[in-house]
Parts: structure tokens; C-alpha cells; sequence
């Protein structure tokens, strides 16, 4: 008796359900979210530059503590000239080149580690109450364009060894650095997601994600001779981290790999990013599933 | 198969006075015969949804005892297109949880739920276009954005016609008395500003169902008449389906004409306020004023429930008549005064918990 009745309703809402304009499939999920993070975004940017002047001072800010964490590595060369094996300029370059590409994935979605928080105070409901997908709400709350501050230290870094490196330049070689900063930021960005999938499950966890993103970009921050062998290795194949930088940076440095990897390996870091984007972004869809079968 | 009298016999079955079941049963069956003329009743439909959730609990170290919790434990009604309905309990009753269910943002672990014929899981997006949700306890604004922001936000995010945007927005300022408060940002809103800031959030996009989970927590009096005002005509209006919970029962009284109790996972009462006194067994208090002190009176179909001086109070069924009573006291003692106070529901209902605790 009931089933003619429940198909009446279905018939009777389908010409609201187009009205909405409701996305289906994968693809249109895709840019309903990109659309709501742009929306969301321009909100906390229009926010941040009503106060210009306190946008400028955290920037700058930011810019200056990021800036003094390069001073270090300064002030090591002082006393030797080399860092396992690699001078200034070469190590600048896989500074420049981590930092800008952790940069650009901070200043995106660098906000996504507060997600335990919301989980833990419940306040995620809010977000799962309205018509855009979470990841995109999470990612895109609170904005922070100072952010951009690494970004720029990165880039000058990266800049001055691009100046003092004396390199043999091959149109592969410098094809190979925009790609090496935007699958880098790619691959940060899916450890950010991934981080955030694992606060669904202990919400406490915000320190174990910085552990591989502030952790992660330091490490690519120094040549990988100056570390142990397994750790190497773990950030080729476990955390794949060292296609951000290690792998193309050696290529286009003409210095050897530590493990036994083949040369072409060093174009491999946009396909890894899309695997790892993808991997990051089950590991998501798991964990939102858990908490609206947990409510926890 | 005929579902809707599977429902009548599972809502029957939870019972478990026989009057609630009676009364139950007269509901469900108006319902029954509502859905075969009429596809606005099932316009939210729960047929035994339950939840259960996992509890781990930590009793040593890395040791963790599993245990389930039926948080909502078969639950089946109907709500109306356009009706009003409280829904009440004690804290942990699974009102929250319910809630939760209706908007998608939980997983029910079992029965069926349709709201506006989509299953909210499973649609989650695009039923938030068509529901409205409050929460008492948290807001769905942007905590550091100024009010207006939030609202502009709303606005793209649920691609809102700029026309009824506008229309929407400005009824809202102006009935929600929000017109200064859209720069400022919603930290800073007292917890009823915050509040109507809220509701107002919640029915840019012109939703068919509103949720409302303790809209009045913690507003004092006036603010709660003016939330209160505003449900009432946007429900009598806008034809707006409203599913409210709430601790205060005055909520309930001003509000809703149907009342549903719910309790340890478990609907124990679906109908009108007033049968909630029937279903409570509530008693009525003659409360007497005599011409001196006496030892407690000894009256039939009455016991004395305090004494205070020549003052004393007598508590007596809530359906029988009071005038046989009176006539029975003023016969044998010197009375003086004399007043007949209505049950309190609240008590009523805190009956209708500890009964079910104890049975």
C-alpha cells in the first residue's frame, strides 16, 4: 500500500530536485567543491583586507619566521662548505624548492588540521548541514593569505640558487621546475588530507599530521645524504614526500639518487601526486563515513 | 506487502501503558488513512529507524571494552507537510540523534527515513538544499565573519534567487530584529542575537522543513517570545514544516499542537499536549485554606500532599471533577478558600520517565 505513495513523492519532487540544479557524479561533485572553496575563500580574504594594515604585519610576520629558519642553515655553511656533500646554492635549491611547494599546499588547505577540533566540539554538523561538500568547507574555512609569506620566502630562495647554481641547462631541466612546485604542493596537499582523514578517527591526532607536513617539509629541506638510509626510503615509498623535491631536484642538479631508482623517476612526481590525491581523498570519503556512522 | 501496518504494529509494540498504545494506535491509524489520500502526510517518514553506536571504554591501559548503545531503537512516525510537531525527552533520549538522522548528517543503522521522499543519508547535498537546521547549541554562521557575510555566503553557496534573497533576508531583518546587528561579527551576538541570526540563516533558501534543535536553550524571556512569535507565523504563512526539540515545555504549549515523547530510544507518546495528562495518570491539587491548623484531612478520592499551617494541599486525579471533592471538604471542615491548580506537564512527563525507568 505504501509503495505507490512513496514513488507519488519522488515523482512530485524530481522537478525541485532540477530545479536545484543538484550536481551529480564525480566530475560535478569535483566543481560543485572547487566552487564552494572559491566562494568560501574570497569571503575570508574580503574579510582579512578589511584590515590592511594588520594583513601586512602578520604576513610580513609569517614571511620573517619562515625567513629565519633559512638563517640556520646560513649560519651551518659559515662554518663548513658543504652539508653531505652539497654546497649552499645546491641546498638552497631543495630548500626553495620544499618550502614553496609546502607553502603553496599550506596557504590552500593548511587549515585542514583543525578538523579534530570540529569533530571533537561537534561543530563539523554544521558543515555536513549544508549543500557543498565538507572537504571543500574544511579546506577553505579560515583562508589565511599570510600564508603567502612562505610561499614568497620560498620562491626567493629558490630564486638566488637558480642565480648562484652554475648548471647545464636543458629545456627538460627547466620544464621540470614549475612541474616539481606544483606536483610538490599536490603531494603536500594530499598528506594535509589524509592528516585530516586520520583526526576522523582519533581526534587528538593534529600533532601526528604536522609530524609529516612541518615534519616532511623540513626534512626535503636538507639533501638526503645527510640521512639514514631507512629514512630515506620511507619517505620514497611509505610517505611519498621525496617526489616533491629530492627526486626532480637531484635530476635537475645532476647529483645521484641515494637509492637505486631509475633516471626517469625524476618526471614521475605529477602522476605520484594525482595517486596520492586520490588515495588521500578515499582515505577522506572513509573517514566522513565513519563519523556519520559514529556521530563521535 | 502492506507496510503501514507493520508501523502500526511496531509503534504499538513499544508501548507500554495501555492508554498510550490506544492513543498510539488512533494516531497511526488517522495517518494510515491520511497516506492513502493524501501524499503530504508522509511528508517525513520514519518507518523503525534505530541507531546504535559503538562505546568503547577505556578500563586499563590499551585495554577497551566494547559495548552498543541503542541511541534511537525503532522509531516510526509521520509528520504532516505544513505540520508543527515537538518532539521531546530527557537528555540522552535520542532527540539529538533523530535530528541528526532527519538532516544526513548520521548513518541510521536500520528502519527507513524519508524526508520529502529523499533518503537523507544517501542525499545529503541535496536534501540540505530543502531543509533548514538550527542548532541551539552551535551556530552554523561564520563565527569570526560579521552576520552579513554568513548571509551572502548562504546566498551562493544554495544559489538563491537575488530576488528572494533579498525578499527572505529583509523579512528576516525585520521580523528577527537584525537590522543592527549584520556587521557585526557573530562572535561578538549575545547568545539570542546569535540565535535569531540563526533561524534567519536557516530560511534564506526558502526550505520546506525546518529543524530546530532547542532554539530557546539559554534565551531569556523575551528573546524566546520573539523566537517563538516568528515560528509561529512563519509556520502559519510560509506553510513551513517545523520539527522543534526542546527542554522547555512552554516551547511545546506555544507552539505545537502535536507533541511527540521520546525516551531511552523509544517514542512513548505521539499526539496532542493535552493527552500527554491522560497518558501521565497526572494528578490536579486542591490547594484549601482552613480557619486554623489541622492534622492532614482525611477525604475519599484525595490525599493530602503538604501541609503548611492552615493551608494544605490535596492532589486528586486530573480527569475526575473537582466539585465533588470540594463539597466533600467543606462538609466536614471550616473552610475559608480554596483553589484548583492544573497539573504541570513538566511533571507530568518527569512521571512519564521515572515509570518507564521503573517498569
Amino acid at each position: 500500500m505504501a509503495e505507490p505513495t512513496l514513488r507519488d513523492g519522488a515523482a512530485r519532487d524530481a522537478p525541485s530536485g532540477l530545479r536545484d540544479g543538484t550536481a551529480e557524479g564525480p566530475l560535478a561533485r569535483a566543481l560543485d567543491g572547487l566552487r564552494a572553496y572559491r566562494m568560501i575563500s574570497a569571503m575570508w580574504i574580503r574579510s582579512t583586507m578589511a584590515y590592511r594594515a594588520s594583513f601586512a604585519m602578520t604576513a610580513l610576520g609569517n614571511f620573517a619566521a619562515t625567513a629565519l629558519d633559512f638563517v640556520a642553515i646560513l649560519l651551518m655553511f659559515s662554518q663548513v662548505d658543504a652539508l653531505g656533500g652539497y654546497r649552499l646554492a645546491e641546498v638552497a635549491f631543495l630548500y626553495g624548492a620544499a618550502s614553496t611547494a609546502f607553502g603553496l599546499a599550506d596557504l590552500a588547505i593548511g587549515s585542514m588540521d583543525r578538523l579534530g577540533r570540529r569533530v571533537r566540539d561537534g561543530t563539523l554538523d554544521t558543515l555536513l548541514v549544508r549543500p557543498a561538500p565538507v572537504l571543500a568547507q574544511v579546506a577553505a574555512d579560515q583562508f589565511a593569505l599570510r600564508r603567502l609569506g612562505r610561499v614568497t620566502q620560498g620562491l626567493l630562495i629558490l630564486g638566488y640558487a637558480l642565480f648562484a647554481l652554475d648548471l647545464a641547462w636543458t629545456p627538460l631541466k627547466v620544464l621540470l621546475i614549475p612541474l616539481m612546485l606544483v606536483s610538490g604542493a599536490g603531494i603536500f596537499v594530499a598528506v594535509f588530507i589524509a592528516g585530516a582523514a586520520f583526526q576522523f578517527l582519533a581526534q587528538d591526532a593534529s600533532e601526528v599530521q604536522n609530524a609529516f607536513t612541518y615534519g616532511g617539509n623540513t626534512l626535503l629541506q636538507y639533501p638526503p645524504t645527510v640521512f639514514a638510509k631507512d629514512l630515506v626510503r620511507g619517505a620514497t615509498f611509505l610517505v611519498p614526500i621525496a617526489f616533491v623535491n629530492w627526486l626532480p631536484g637531484l635530476y635537475v642538479l645532476g647529483r645521484p639518487y641515494p637509492l637505486a631508482l631509475p633516471t626517469w623517476a625524476a618526471f614521475t612526481p605529477p602522476l605520484v601526486a594525482v595517486a596520492c590525491c586520490a588515495l588521500a581523498g578515499l582515505a577522506w570519503r572513509a573517514g566522513l563515513r565513519s563519523y556519520r556512522s559514529t556521530g563521535s | 506487502m502492506d507496510s503501514t501496518s507493520d508501523s502500526t504494529s511496531d509503534s504499538t509494540r513499544d508501548s507500554t501503558s495501555d492508554i498510550t498504545s490506544d492513543i498510539t494506535r488512533d494516531i497511526t491509524s488517522d495517518i494510515t488513512r491520511d497516506i492513502k489520500d493524501d501524499p503530504d502526510a508522509d511528508f517525513i517518514a520514519l518507518d523503525g529507524v534505530e541507531k546504535v553506536f559503538d562505546v568503547r571504554k577505556k578500563t586499563g591501559f590499551l585495554r577497551r571494552e566494547r559495548h552498543q548503545v541503542r541511541a534511537v531503537d525503532g522509531i516510526t512516525f509521520r509528520v504532516r507537510r505544513g505540520e508543527m510537531v515537538g518532539y521531546i525527552g530527557p537528555n540522552g533520549a535520542g532527540k539529538s540523534t533523530t535530528i541528526k538522522m532527519l538532516t544526513g548528517i548520521l548513518t541510521p543503522s536500520g528502519g527507513q527515513l524519508r524526508v520529502a521522499g529523499i533518503d537523507p543519508a544517501r542525499e545529503r547535498t541535496r536534501l540540505a538544499r530543502r531543509i533548514g537546521v538550527v542548532f541551539g547549541q552551535r551556530t552554523t554562521l561564520w563565527w569570526d565573519l560579521p552576520l552579513i557575510d554568513s548571509y551572502r555566503l548562504m546566498h551562493r553557496m544554495y544559489r538563491i534567487p537575488d530576488r528572494r534573497y533579498a525578499e527572505n533576508l529583509d523579512r528576516c531583518v525585520q521580523l528577527l530584529d537584525l537590522g543592527a546587528l549584520l556587521d557585526v561579527p557573530v562572535r561578538q551576538l549575545s547568545l539570542g542575537q546569535r540565535m535569531r541570526g540563526d533561524i534567519a540563516a536557516a530560511l534564506l533558501h526558502d526550505p520546506e522543513v525546518l529543524y530546530l534543535d532547542e532554539p530557546t536553550i539559554g534565551l531569556d524571556v523575551v528573546s524566546k517570545a520573539k523566537v517563538r512569535t516568528f515560528l509561529r507565523d512563519l509556520n502559519t504563512e510560509s506553510g513551513t514544516t517545523v520539527l522543534l526539540t526542546t527542554h522547555d515545555l512552554t516551547d511545546i504549549e506555544q507552539l505545537c499542537r502535536r507533541v511527540m515523547v521520546i525516551d531511552h530510544g523509544h517514542l512513548m507518546y505521539d499526539g496532542p499536549l493535552a493527552g500527554l495528562h491522560e497518558v501521565g495518570e497526572s494528578e490536579r491539587t486542591l490547594v484549601v485554606d482552613l480557619e486554623r491548623e489541622l492534622p492532614p484531612l482525611e477525604v475519599e478520592s484525595a490525599r493530602v500532599v503538604k501541609v503548611e499551617g492552615p493551608r494544605q494541599w490535596l492532589a486528586f486525579p486530573a480527569a475526575a471533577s473537582a466539585a465533588p471533592l470540594v463539597a466533600a471538604v467543606a462538609a466536614r471542615y471550616p473552610l475559608v478558600d480554596l483553589s484548583v491548580r492544573e497539573p504541570d506537564i513538566e511533571a507530568v512527563i518527569a512521571k512519564m520517565y521515572a515509570d518507564r525507568v521503573t517498569s
